[in-house]
């Protein structure tokens, strides 16, 4: 949702601004910079990903991909993102609702919370959870007794990725539901419908493409994360080793085709969301424009005919 | 279904938005909640609807009291002041919303939606979204859903604030048949006098969070309860007046005062049809130039400015302006039939008072 504006406002805009318009020169220099820097410092690194990967041949490549590790990898992944997304858009969506829809004390500083693991460093979000629950730290006497481990296991991954990934859900939601107001649920309500047939019936559907287009940014980064799970994962090859923590090590240990095998995996589901979220997006700007371009009052009013 | 309130008041914050409101709406009524915005007129009717609880007092629906009964069970339709229609839905699917929620069969809803589609004329556009319709068509599929499930009463907050001048006439007119046809009591919101008066059965008159008064559009207007209503409803000509000598002057008016102390301060009213006019200029009492003339259709209204630099403002037929050969700067004479003492130094509303000669019939009250 980064760039809202109907394509028909966009393009008059730039027909209105023809007249000062920077000297061709300029345009292209700018332009070639851009492709330039995206070709040197995006495309080429993603090309060489998969030309490492198949370095040593297609079947070292699948071999790569099929050892018992990576495969444990790939499980713990799906799993951490299985517990993480829903969780998440349970949260952005009751996080969304509640700064949309209502009004009270506190609500900038909510506001800010939620942008909070945008600005802290992932490495950090790891630490404090370190900090929380680790043998050394405030909670660890505690679990230990009662024999749960949280750092160093699953629980530990899925509260740190939890943690990074928590305002993509909200941050998009946010904004479609303030646009769309109370009305229509009030209006639901008036018509005898409970708070959750409201919910499934007005509210839902109105803020569709938003929580689709969240729910994928939130999943690409939960596959991805790297930073605040190598804090609290400890790195046990084939138990708490994530894809991308499998990478690491994979490289560490001089195996760079098989390294790259595995990143190929990472590289391809973040093509992968790229295309979903641009379809994403062009369907939510195919709506904004058909909304827009409706003729308001080309159309009769069969009202005008019988006064 | 009859309505009552009484003693309703409601507070936001420190705010007091309504006080101490009490009123009925008889079964089968059409009635206008009027005021100037910020007057607690759309508070009132969320409360009716139980889109807000009451902070005191009591509402009651057919006798019985509702202040704790949920808006989904109060059997109301209200209809949002810029629709709030159901974006993702269809026509059909915003009309049938009601019906589904109550767990209508399939062609129960099919029957009435198309029912309604017809009384509402808006065939053909079944299949279209919000989006794709003109303000009068969503006004008109607003109306449809509220009223789908067979509410008991419809509510309806400034119905036609959000349409043009021209689509708002035929909606109030188109209104006032399908409240005949279909008898539902029927309580609107607006701030616009003229809309109330022509719309409704009774005028409901608030001002800042307090009723002024109700009644029929013609009680209202003849026989206002205090200033605020007397002056908000129609145009009315207010002049701040000081006695002297039993007279309370303002600028060259006088008006009789008599057994009133000197320096007394009084503001007097009176109405545009009020003021009577001559070319002949010894027949009135005042002498003024016709300043300006405003052309409103068969109605013209007319500005005299007196010598004092006083305006009084005027209101005549087009045969009337005509036969008199009035043109902007003529001079003239000019009478004030009737007035109204609208405040003496905070004492109560005075009734209209004729003065010499007889006040002749009303034209064109409401106006």
């Amino acid at each position: 949702m980064s760039a809202t504006i109907p394509r028909r406002v966009r393009d008059a805009h730039r027909k209105s601004q023809r007249g000062a318009e920077e000297s061709p020169w300029v345009r292209r220099i700018l332009i070639g910079l851009c492709a330039a820097f995206l070709l040197l410092f995006l495309c080429l690194p993603l090309i060489n990903v998969f030309v490492q990967a198949f370095s040593k041949g297609v079947s070292a490549y699948f071999s790569s991909l099929t050892h018992p590790d990576t495969l444990a990898a790939m499980r713990l992944t799906l799993t951490v993102a299985l517990i993480t997304v829903p969780l998440n858009v349970i949260f952005g969506l009751a996080a969304a609702w509640c700064v949309a829809k209502f009004e009270f004390r506190g609500k900038a500083l909510l506001t800010t919370l939620i942008d909070l693991p945008f600005s802290v460093s992932p490495v950090v979000a790891g630490l404090i959870y370190v900090v929380l629950f680790g043998l050394q730290g405030y909670l660890g006497p505690w679990l230990q007794d009662r024999e749960l481990q949280i750092i160093f296991a699953v629980p530990g991954i899925v509260l740190a990725t939890l943690f990074v990934t928590f305002p993509f859900v909200a941050r998009e939601l946010i904004p479609v539901m303030q646009a769309t107001g109370t009305e229509q649920e009030q209006a639901a309500m008036t018509l005898g419908a409970s708070g959750w047939k409201t919910f499934w019936h007005v509210t839902l559907p109105s803020v569709k493409w938003g929580l689709l287009y969240g729910i994928i940014l939130c999943n690409a980064r939960t596959m991805g994360e790297f930073g605040a799970v190598s804090v609290v994962s400890g790195h046990i090859t084939g138990k708490t080793d994530t894809l991308p923590l499998r990478v690491e090590k994979l490289y560490n240990e001089y195996q760079a085709a098989a390294a790259f095998g595995v990143a190929s995996l990472l590289a391809l589901l973040a093509l992968v969301t790229l295309v979903i979220k641009t379809y994403l997006e062009w369907k939510q700007h195919a709506q904004l424009a058909e909304a827009q371009s409706a003729p308001e009052d080309s159309l009769s009013d069969p009202s005008n005919t019988r006064a | 279904m009859s309505i009552s309130l009484v003693n309703v008041s409601k507070r936001f914050g420190d705010v007091n938005a309504v006080s101490g409101v009490n009123f009925s709406v008889q079964d089968g009524e059409l009635v206008a909640l009027l005021g100037p915005s910020g007057g607690g007129k759309t508070t009132v009717l969320r409360m009716i609807a139980g889109l807000e609880m009451p902070t005191d007092g009591d509402i009651l629906i057919r006798g019985q009291r509702v202040n704790n009964l949920p808006v989904q069970q109060r059997n109301i339709g209200f209809v949002f002041q810029n629709y709030a229609l159901f974006k993702t839905m269809s026509v059909f699917d915003n009309i049938a919303f009601g019906l589904k929620i109550k767990k209508w069969k399939r062609a129960d809803i099919d029957a009435r939606v198309t029912e309604l589609v017809d009384l509402f004329d808006l065939r053909g556009l079944e299949k279209r979204f919000p989006h794709q319709l003109s303000g009068g068509q969503r006004q008109r599929i607003a109306i449809a859903r509220a009223l789908a499930p067979k509410p008991g009463v419809l509510l309806l907050d400034e119905p036609f604030g959000a349409v043009d001048a021209k689509i708002r006439q035929e909606l109030r007119e188109w209104l006032v048949r399908l409240h005949h046809d279909l008898n539902v009591t029927t309580v609107f919101v607006t701030h616009d006098q003229e809309e109330a008066m022509e719309v409704s059965n009774r005028i409901v008159i608030f001002s800042r969070g307090r009723l002024e008064q109700i009644g029929t559009p013609r009680e209202v207007y003849e026989q206002p309860a205090n200033e605020f209503v007397a002056r908000f409803i129609g145009v009315m000509n207010v002049l701040e007046a000081t006695v002297q000598q039993g007279q309370a002057r303002a600028g060259e008016l006088a008006f009789p005062a008599h057994g009133v102390a000197d320096g007394t301060q009084m503001r007097i009213g009176f109405r545009p049809y009020a003021v009577a006019v001559s070319i002949d200029l010894t027949q009135y009492a005042y002498q003024a130039t016709l300043r300006h003339t405003y052309f409103l259709g068969i109605l013209l209204r007319v500005e005299f400015e007196l010598p004092s630099g006083l305006i009084v403002r005027g209101r005549m037929t087009k045969e009337e302006y005509a036969s008199l050969g009035l043109e902007d700067g003529r001079e003239v004479s000019l009478q004030i039939k009737n007035y109204r003492i609208l405040a003496r130094d905070d004492a109560a509303l005075g009734t209209e008072v004729p003065l010499t000669p007889p006040p002749r019939p009303h034209i064109a009250e409401n106006i």
